[in-house]
């Protein structure tokens, strides 16, 4: 899969990355919680950014089973399950949800991080079933 | 809101054959449309002093208007968010007529996107030079279109009960509209088997919920009130035109519900700017990149409840001897993708009475895009 490409808004965020740590971006005014990261609070327009960890918690909100690779390289990777993940926070991702057959995926099914290396050497999350669950 | 009511007009529309391979330039392709959208009004294309284009058009305004030799350019633009131009681009020379900047303005959409890049398939390179929420999607194989507009299909049927089999009834009726336009690329009927036996891209989105890729071009010509008589053909009256966006949204899925599209809002003003209600309209032209935003799109702009859209087009209902005739040139789905402005077309070709699947006493034809962060809306009224 390709590799993220940080920027300045988002550096920190691949920065806690790298030490396991989901860092959610938020406003330092209102407290409002926003994804993905960038440079302002859309409620109420603060450029006061805190990083906040996440518990790593989060459940199932909608989600695909891909099937068809739309690129070569892809071919030993389907089926694949690409979801958006809600986080106990509040905001929804993107990830996988690896360790499982995809046909048992469902939404609201509880989900917690997993942070695996990139073959470019960086550290993304990821979602796996819930240890807990 | 009312400020373009039957301000402009559209009084010609030009296409290019549609294929899996043009083997031409877009700019030939462009040209090509733009030519015969003149021919079809009538207008010399000298008199062309308005131009408007996608933003994903990858052809600038400085070549087109250097090779269509125009001399009288007096104002141009370009509209985004990609799919929602099919509409977008009719809104903004209705807005430059009204505003007097321009008199008679070509839009165009030109692609070579089944043999050049195809929005189907997903290139790791330039998928990341677009930067922002690509690296919090494409890192997850969250790669092309479907994979982000079918969170919307999983959503819909999480939510409301939707099927794949009501899917299949939207890819079943494109498919039968497109079997009577010698235009289309797909022409031969399918059935809910068929349907249901296509193989999955992304569950629950099969080959059959997904568009076509092809090449081609198409271009209408607007124009001004004063002007809009004495063509070749009765003019198209744009009688609303909207476009927006009403929620925060980033990268199609990063947004409130994704069960809903980013068109209610676009729905509420382009009503209100014609003066009318869904119960007026005739037909309707939706940009149908994936079946379930048929479903979507008719709940947005009234036609039935929130979540009730999935049961409404059973039974043929939106086909064109339906009760609401849905694209009745088969759409993106089954006639050619040209990013939907070949729905405006197909709505004019609707009032002008020489659609192939021609519906019986059409006044009013709503246009419509909804891709989930902007949408654009048209209203088009018959002479």
């Amino acid at each position: 899969m390709p590799a993220p490409v940080p920027d300045l808004d988002t550096q920190p965020f691949w920065d806690g990355c790298e030490q396991e740590r989901f860092l959610v971006p938020t406003c330092g005014s209102c407290g409002a919680r926003r994804w993905p990261p960038g440079p302002m609070c859309p409620v109420c327009r603060s450029t006061a950014t805190e990083w906040l960890e996440s518990s790593g918690r989060g459940s199932v909100y909608s989600f695909l089973v891909v099937h068809h690779p739309v690129n070569p390289v892809l071919l030993d990777q389907v089926p694949y399950v690409v979801a958006m993940i809600e986080l106990e926070e509040g905001i929804r991702v993107v990830g996988n949800v690896e360790d499982c057959d995809p046909d048992s995926v469902h939404t609201g099914m509880q989900v917690e991080v997993v942070f695996e290396r990139h073959e470019e050497g960086m550290l993304i999350p990821n979602f796996r079933a819930a240890s807990w669950s | 809101m009312d400020g373009l009511r039957d301000k402009a007009a559209i009084i010609g529309i030009g296409e290019t054959e549609y294929s899996k391979n043009s083997g031409r330039t877009e700019l030939a392709l462009a040209c090509e449309a733009i030519t015969r959208a003149c021919d079809d009004a009538g207008v010399p294309v000298d008199e062309i002093d308005g131009l408007v284009r996608f933003d994903y058009d990858a052809i600038d305004e400085v070549t087109l208007t250097s090779h269509l030799g125009l001399r009288n350019l007096r104002w141009m633009s370009h509209t985004g968010y990609g799919g929602t131009g099919g509409n977008a681009v009719v809104v903004h020379a209705a807005a430059a007529i009204a505003a007097g900047l321009a008199d008679t303005v070509v839009c165009y959409r030109a692609l070579n996107e089944r043999s050049g890049r195809r929005y189907g398939q997903a290139d790791f390179r330039a998928l990341l030079e677009g930067g922002g929420q690509q690296s919090f999607q494409a890192p997850w194989g969250m790669l092309a279109p479907v994979h982000q507009f079918g969170q919307f299909a999983s959503r819909h049927m999480i939510e409301y009960g939707t099927t794949s089999r009501q899917f299949g009834e939207v890819a079943v009726t494109l498919r039968r509209h497109a079997s009577m336009n010698p235009r289309a690329m797909m022409r031969t009927p399918i059935t809910i088997v068929d349907h249901q036996s296509s193989r999955m891209i992304a569950a629950p989105l099969r080959l059959f919920d997904c568009c076509i890729e092809s090449d081609g071009a198409c271009a209408v010509i607007v124009t001004s009130a004063d002007r809009a008589r004495g063509f070749r053909h009765p003019p198209a009256w744009i009688m609303g035109a909207a476009q927006g966006s009403g929620s925060r949204a980033q990268g199609i899925v990063f947004r409130e519900s994704l069960a809903v599209a980013e068109s209610e809002h676009t729905a509420r003003d382009v009503y209100r700017s014609a003066g009318v209600g869904p119960d007026e309209i005739d037909a309707v032209m939706i940009y149908d990149h994936f079946t379930p935003f048929v479903i979507i799109s008719l709940e947005a702009y009234g036609f039935c409840p929130r979540g009730e859209g999935g049961p409404f087009v059973e039974g043929g209902r939106i086909a064109f001897d339906g009760e609401l005739p849905v694209n009745t040139h088969g759409g993106n789905h089954s006639e050619a993708y040209i990013h939907g402005l070949p729905h405006v077309i197909e709505a004019v070709r609707q009032l002008r009475g020489t659609s192939t699947a021609q519906v019986d006493r059409v006044e009013l034809v709503l246009s419509c895009s909804s891709v989930a962060q902007l949408s654009a809306a048209v209203i088009l009224r018959k002479d």
